[in-house]
């Protein structure tokens, strides 16, 4: 019973670790992306000759701006299918 | 799959075991060979250059046929990508090194687009494999041979460029400044960003792979259980699986492009 007890502590909190990772990351990609965005849609409003240009440029941004996120969601799947925070109470 | 019940919990852990082979003598941790990861990427490896060596080994000089110009689309998407970053003979190293790195990479990760019970169907009774994942750049050890390789070609480089001596130099006394204080700040700011590129630049890669296939399998699990999953886990996962056509290609394109700049960083004079 102390082990089980012990185990759900730790998938507890752990739990609420995954869930920040992924939601504080979320929020920092996520408005990193929309002001990158506006700021191609203003310049893309006042010279729409850049447009296919700017285009490129913006798609490769997005992949570095999402590049910590999706880091956090790999560090967040492994702690949620495979918790080295568990092998303490498992006696592993 | 095997006789016993499936619960999500091992089918998630069925497909994310690697095929691993301890080698040596006390194998296993970190000397094990991942036998899914060598031998898919060096199959899609020899695939990409036997595919651009037949091609080449055709080519003419007059109107291109189908194949040659399809090649030469791509090689002039490379050149043009190269010659906006890098300053000096790119013909010579870096475009071939872009092109290599692209092509390569965007198989690797197109590799995610088979689904995985098919895989697994095809390894376990064909090939009588218990565990195989099909997509190389969802291993770390990938892409941190990637980017290692491109990081010791970067510090190459500026070795060639600056000399040994203009190089160490380089690394105490810039960005602040050659005053022997500021030697332990310069070093520690070189060391972080010596340090940050290569690990960003292959977790970037392997985090989206890895990610997009833990959705995939978590999308099926969920497509398992009933009616209502099967309605909706098939209609997201349709849906992920549209925009992990453009994550597949865009990851391969910001790979070669980060490889061209790392590249480029290392030709610089200051």
């Amino acid at each position: 019973m102390e082990k089980l007890q012990l185990l759900a502590t730790i998938q507890a909190y752990t739990g609420i670790g995954i869930g920040l990772m992924i939601g504080l990351g979320a929020a920092g990609a996520c408005i990193g992306v929309g002001i990158m965005c506006s700021r191609f849609l203003e310049g893309a409003a006042r010279q729409p000759e850049m447009i296919p240009a700017l285009q490129a440029k913006v798609f490769l941004l997005l992949g570095l701006i999402d590049a910590s996120f999706i880091i956090g969601v790999g560090l967040a799947m492994l702690f949620a299918f495979g918790n080295p925070l568990l092998a303490v109470v498992q006696g592993g | 799959m095997a006789a016993e019940q499936v619960t999500p919990t091992s089918y998630i852990n069925h497909h994310l075991t690697f095929n691993a082979r301890p080698v040596g003598e006390g194998g296993g941790g970190f000397w094990t060979l991942h036998v899914d990861t060598l031998v898919t990427s060096v199959i899609l490896g020899v695939l990409v250059l036997g595919f651009l060596w037949w091609v080449v080994r055709g080519a003419t000089a007059g109107v291109p046929g189908r194949r040659q110009a399809f090649v030469e689309l791509f090689i002039g998407f490379i050149d043009d990508q190269v010659k906006g970053i890098f300053q000096g003979d790119r013909h010579k190293f870096v475009a071939p090194v872009a092109l290599t790195v692209f092509v390569w990479v965007l198989l690797m990760n197109a590799m995610d687009f088979i689904p995985v019970d098919w895989i697994a169907w095809l390894m376990e009774n064909v090939f009588h494999q218990p565990h195989w994942r099909p997509v190389p750049t969802a291993d770390v050890n990938t892409t941190f041979a990637l980017a290692l390789s491109v990081w010791l070609l970067m510090v190459f480089f500026h070795i060639r460029t600056k000399g040994v001596g203009g190089w160490v130099h380089e690394l105490f006394c810039s960005p602040f400044g050659s005053h022997p204080l500021l030697w332990l700040p310069n070093l520690l700011f070189n060391a972080v960003e010596y340090i940050s590129k290569p690990l960003s630049h292959s977790l970037r890669l392997f985090g989206n792979m890895y990610a997009g296939e833990i959705i995939f399998i978590l999308l099926w699990i969920w497509a398992a259980t009933g009616l209502v999953g099967t309605i909706l886990g098939g209609v997201l996962g349709a849906g992920w699986a549209i925009f992990h056509i453009l994550i597949v290609g865009l990851q391969a394109y910001i790979f070669m492009m980060l490889t061209i700049v790392y590249l480029q960083m290392g030709h610089e004079h200051h």
